[in-house]
């Protein structure tokens, strides 16, 4: 009996012969393989350390930094841990990179469809624009918006000054800065309620739009309500804000909002090199929708703009959104050529500043790394969300 | 640019770290023997203490330092080659193995000490730290100096010294931190900051550097002990014995009239000090795996102390600082090295 089951059910073949139980085995010998791999790095790495006297562990994060920073979004002062000039540099990172990704977008969609322009002075100089930015390597760029234009910006003492209240000098630009005082709450729930307001507007006169076909103007009367409420909140709440206006003290300008020169320059400087790669990218997206449609959008009588918005611009960005990716991976990361002239961001403060007071190289460059790692995987989640949603749906 | 090379450096760092530990084990002396050359570490152009010149020599005090543990070790003080390094580079490429000594004006401090798994082997100049500031801004002293905005390299003790030194007078101020010195100066003259600060040494040399060196003045404050010198790795104590006895030879060699234009004559010396010193009598280089006569190849090649100072920051160059506290103990200064016996 048991011998006929045998000869009945196909034999299988024996199991290092069973293409099956092979692939698996493999596979767990490439995963013990690497594995072990990055244990011996580790291990070694750490035992090597240990033998040569170098210190090793996350314990310097509390140790007390004792070095000043320039310029912080969250609170810090000399007395604060390194992990808080961690904080430091990372938002001061991500400031600098979030300010250049949406400069870069707004000037590369206005380059990029400018290339494509009609007139052929807008299309040159475009064209001349991109060739030239993209063809210099950053760092000089960064270098000449540093220093070319700080040298001719006039010392604190000779400073621009615009209407008493805003100033500019070779330290910065000075702003005044918005104190919000009791009663502001009422300014803030004006606001939630305008943005509220002309989200139900879009809603319904979409509505409409579909029931009826006739269009009603939800941008002009969008913009009057968020603009219109709050200014009405703020009149009747009596005013309740207060302007801390700079001023010249002792070496410089004291009070209100500065703007970095460093921060300034590296942003100019990013901004104005990945706008370049964007226009780019756009002049191509454009490109890629065929004559043909926007030929039928004439047919139906689409005036020119909205023919761009609602045939050419939807089916352009699928072939931008992927490309446009890698340039907001690409900013951020240069960045980073902050160090050069002195912008504190995360590589020049933790991975500079931070990692030579403690000599622990492994552990700074490590993290920041993972930090790095971390922001661009994040953009890459966002902008592929994002590209779904614009992609071609197949039903 | 400086990213690559400070990642470049921290790779370096965890792929030796990665090489068994025989390798570091090894001698370092067999190791330079074996290349036939000492690799030295020093800055990327400060006057006076290392930076090349226009034939693209090295030359500076800290680059004698090198020529001279060349000089002991070859005979040799052409037996070097530099490697130019930020402040932020100098330790992580002294501890990854890519130099074998790190001489770059680095301030002698016990965490450098303790948790850097380095020796600082002794001091060939003591400075301190300073201020320059524009002569026009009309300050006279460091006290004055609240809300100013100063230029500062980065990865260096002056950046916590001035911290502590306005967190201490309850002054504020912003700090401007640049890569490299030679970025503190362009930031300093394009008016970024009002103020430069590094040590004394440094900042007599970065003014020499400025377009019109007049219009810039040191202030007298002091504020931090900067006491700086040669580097070595830990656990490998023949070489730091070399490297800290080198020094003191020259030092000796100075308290003893030993010069490099009689060191000849020197040879001839019935002082036993002097005999000592150049390997005329007893086993004073073989005691340290040298030739006898490694103390006479330093002088004859190099100079004592006080000549390898002359030439590069004394008052006949454009630094033209004054012996000071770096003067020898017996004419009023600090400098002590143990006797060689």
């Amino acid at each position: 009996m048991k011998k006929q089951t045998i000869e009945s059910s196909p034999a299988g073949p024996r199991p290092w012969y069973d293409p099956r139980v092979r692939s698996i085995f493999f596979q767990i010998v490439a995963i013990a393989l690497v594995a072990w791999g990055g244990w011996t790095l580790v291990d070694n790495t750490l035992s090597n350390m240990e033998s040569r006297g170098i210190s090793t562990g996350f314990g310097f994060l509390d140790e007390s930094a004792g070095f000043a920073i320039i310029m912080h979004l969250v609170p810090y002062d000399a007395t604060m841990s390194y992990g808080r000039t961690f904080w430091v540099g990372l938002t001061n990172t991500l400031l600098v990179s979030a300010m250049g990704i949406v400069a870069a977008t707004i000037l590369g969609f206005i380059i990029g469809v400018a290339r494509l322009s009609n007139n052929w002075l807008v299309a040159k100089i475009s064209l001349v624009y991109i060739e030239v930015i993209r063809n210099i390597p950053l760092l000089l760029q960064i270098f000449f918006w540093y220093f070319a234009v700080l040298s001719n910006l006039p010392s604190p003492r000779q400073s621009v000054d615009v209407g008493g209240a805003v100033f500019l000098n070779n330290r910065g630009l000075y702003l005044p800065e918005p104190l919000t005082q009791d009663g502001f709450g009422l300014v803030w729930a004006a606001i939630i309620i305008a943005i509220a307001a002309v989200a139900g507007l879009k809603i319904w006169a979409r509505k409409r739009q579909l029931a009826t076909g006739e269009i009603f103007p939800t941008f002009k009367v969008g913009v009057a309500i968020l603009v219109l409420l709050p200014v009405v909140a703020y009149a009747s709440a009596g005013q309740p804000l207060e302007w801390d206006i700079p001023a010249l003290k002792g070496f410089n300008f004291g009070g209100g909002i500065t703007l970095i020169p460093e921060l300034a320059a590296l942003w100019i400087a990013l901004s104005l090199y990945t706008a370049s790669f964007i226009a780019e990218i756009v002049r191509s997206g454009i490109l890629s929708v065929s004559k043909g449609q926007t030929e039928a959008a004439k047919a139906l009588g689409l005036p020119n703009g909205l023919s761009l918005r609602l045939v050419v611009i939807p089916q352009a960005m699928r072939v931008i959104i992927p490309p446009l990716t890698s340039q907001y991976l690409n900013l951020v990361k240069n960045s980073s050529l902050a160090t050069a002239i002195g912008y504190p961001d995360l590589v020049a403060v933790f991975m500079g500043t931070t990692l030579n007071q403690t000599g622990q190289a492994v552990e700074v460059v490590a993290i920041t790394m993972a930090v790095y790692l971390t922001i661009s995987l994040l953009i890459s989640l966002f902008m592929n969300i994002y590209n779904r949603a614009v992609a071609i749906k197949e039903r | 640019m400086f990213k690559a090379r400070s990642f470049a450096a921290g790779a370096a760092l965890v792929i030796s770290t990665l090489a068994s530990s025989h390798a570091f084990a090894a001698s370092t002396l067999d190791a330079v023997k074996e290349k036939g050359h000492l690799q030295c570490g020093v800055t990327n152009g400060l006057p006076g203490f290392s930076q090349p010149d226009q034939d693209g020599n090295w030359t500076g005090i800290d680059v004698d330092t090198c020529r001279a543990v060349a000089a002991a070790v070859f005979g040799d003080a052409k037996a070097v080659e530099f490697t130019p390094l930020t402040a932020k580079e100098r330790f992580t490429a002294l501890q990854s193995g890519e130099i074998d000594m790190l001489s770059r004006n680095t301030t002698w401090t016990l965490t450098r000490d303790a948790s850097l798994g380095l020796n600082f082997a002794g001091v060939n100049y003591y400075d301190g730290q300073g201020f320059l500031i524009n002569k026009g801004i009309g300050v006279d002293d460091a006290t004055q100096l609240s809300g100013a905005t100063i230029c500062i390299q980065s990865g260096t003790t002056t950046e916590l010294n001035l911290s502590d030194y306005f967190r201490a007078k309850g002054m504020d101020f912003k700090p401007i931190v640049f890569d490299t010195s030679e970025q503190t100066v362009q930031g300093f003259s394009a008016g970024r900051c009002d103020v430069l600060t590094s040590d004394r040494s440094q900042l007599a040399a970065l003014r020499s550097k400025l377009a019109d060196p007049d219009s810039a003045k040191i202030l007298p404050n002091t504020i931090s002990k900067e006491p700086l010198g040669p580097v070595v790795r830990q656990g490998d104590d023949q070489w730091f014995n070399i490297v800290k006895w080198v020094l003191s030879v020259q030092i000796n060699a100075e308290e003893l009239g030993v010069t490099s234009a009689n060191v000849d004559d020197m040879l001839k010396s019935d002082n036993p000090s002097i005999q000592r010193l150049l390997g005329t009598d007893g086993d004073m280089g073989s005691k340290l795996g040298l030739q006898e006569d490694f103390g006479y190849e330093v002088i004859k090649n190099v100079g004592n102390y006080g000549e390898m100072y002359a030439r590069n920051v004394g008052p006949d160059t454009p630094l033209g600082l004054d012996r000071g506290i770096n003067a020898l103990w017996t004419d009023g200064g600090i400098l002590y090295a143990p006797p060689v016996r």
